[in-house]
């Protein structure tokens, strides 16, 4: 119990600095493989994504999504010690955060169908976004920024 | 007068913390619970563009150059400044619990180390857009084509601008209230109040910025 100069009653968690050692260096070696494994996903996209074929794509970008809402979670239920509140107070902050769900999927598919409706009804935008162009110097500001693509 | 003794604890009539909690902590979580929804507010609305365009710049050749070792390195960069924030979080989480055990001397090594670690990050960060600003790129300006070979918008520019922005200045507000945090235990303020749970606090928003940095470390330069 710790003295404020409020009258608050909060007990002490009880902590036993070794153990929480040990868990902060095994939630460190979760994060960094985690870490590890998407940019190894990043670059196998980026070296192959010729090959690999849109649904492969796909695939591998939904897998580094889930990776991070893993990490996510670590962060949160260790090094933010949320896991180890009270579950009431887990619950105050996580069900709000819940409105993201539908907020994702609503506006993601409001987007996609935007798309859609453009590539349907406004030809013009339709072959715009089909012309390639050629890529201009930038600005020429810098000139060992070429690279060959 | 003789009073019946309440067979249950009424935690909810006051004078106790039924979140056992104090109340800087509790108004800290909530605090972060309205940051979330402003930066996905942000990421959402990011995402809601690229699933309404046709097409989009490849990160990878947005994102390919690293200081002194030139261009053609895609995700180099980037980890290395991913790595540095998950590095200053565990230091964070080092100071925390070294507070908890009234261990000044580990607080203000560890409060060092994390503030080292942020200003590390924020030198990657301001290089990054020093050296895209000299490509061409700003908000309002995007010299990058799209993947597929066919012009851009500037959408890209202006929400990476707009996001990476935000977040650094989120990672520029948490080294200074860890600079207070760290002249505040070199004057034993917490030794005198008796515990170091301000400290918590302060880390519990250097983790939030950690976080959302593996949301936007994810968007912009790996899908």
């Amino acid at each position: 119990m710790h003295q404020d100069n409020n009258t608050e009653i909060t007990f002490h968690h009880e902590y036993d600095r070794e153990a929480s050692r040990k868990e902060v260096i095994k939630i460190t070696v979760i994060l960094s493989v985690i870490t590890l494994i998407e940019l190894a996903l990043g670059f196998w996209l980026y070296l192959s994504h010729q090959s690999l074929g849109p649904f492969m794509v796909h695939l591998i970008k939904g897998v580094i999504l889930i990776l991070m809402l893993a990490k996510a979670f670590y962060i949160v239920a260790y090094f933010m010690h949320l896991k180890h509140e009270l579950r009431n107070m887990i619950m105050t902050i996580v069900v709000p955060l819940l409105l993201f769900v539908w907020f994702i999927i609503a506006f993601l598919a409001d987007g996609n169908s935007y798309r859609n409706l453009k590539n349907t009804y406004d030809p013009y935008h339709k072959e715009q976004s089909e012309t390639k162009v050629q890529k201009t110097e930038h600005g020429s500001k810098e000139t060992d920024t070429k690279v060959g693509h | 007068m003789a009073q019946a003794v309440p067979a249950e604890q009424k935690w909810w009539s006051g004078g106790k913390s039924p979140f056992n909690v104090e109340y800087g902590k509790l108004m800290m979580w909530y605090f972060l619970m309205s940051d979330a929804f402003t930066f996905g507010a942000f990421l959402i609305s990011y995402g809601t563009i690229r699933f309404a365009s046709n097409s989009w710049p490849d990160p990878n050749e947005v994102f390919q150059s690293f200081p002194g070792l030139g261009n053609g390195l895609p995700l180099m960069f980037v980890s290395l400044m991913t790595f540095i924030l998950i590095i200053s979080s565990v230091t964070m989480v080092l100071a925390v619990q070294a507070g908890h055990a009234m261990d000044k001397k580990a607080v203000v090594r560890n409060l060092v180390l994390t503030i080292i670690g942020g200003i590390a990050f924020l030198s990657c960060q301001a290089w990054e857009w020093t050296h895209l600003h000299h490509e061409g790129a700003w908000w309002g300006s995007n010299p990058f084509l799209n993947a597929d070979g066919t012009k851009a918008t500037t959408n890209f520019t202006n929400f990476f601008f707009t996001i990476t922005g935000f977040h650094g200045f989120h990672v520029f507000s948490g080294v200074v209230i860890n600079i207070i945090m760290l002249i505040m235990t070199l004057n034993n303020v917490f030794e005198r109040k008796g515990h170091y749970l301000m400290i918590e606090k302060a880390g519990l928003y250097w983790h939030f910025v950690d976080l959302v940095w593996v949301f936007v470390f994810t968007v912009f330069y790996l899908v």
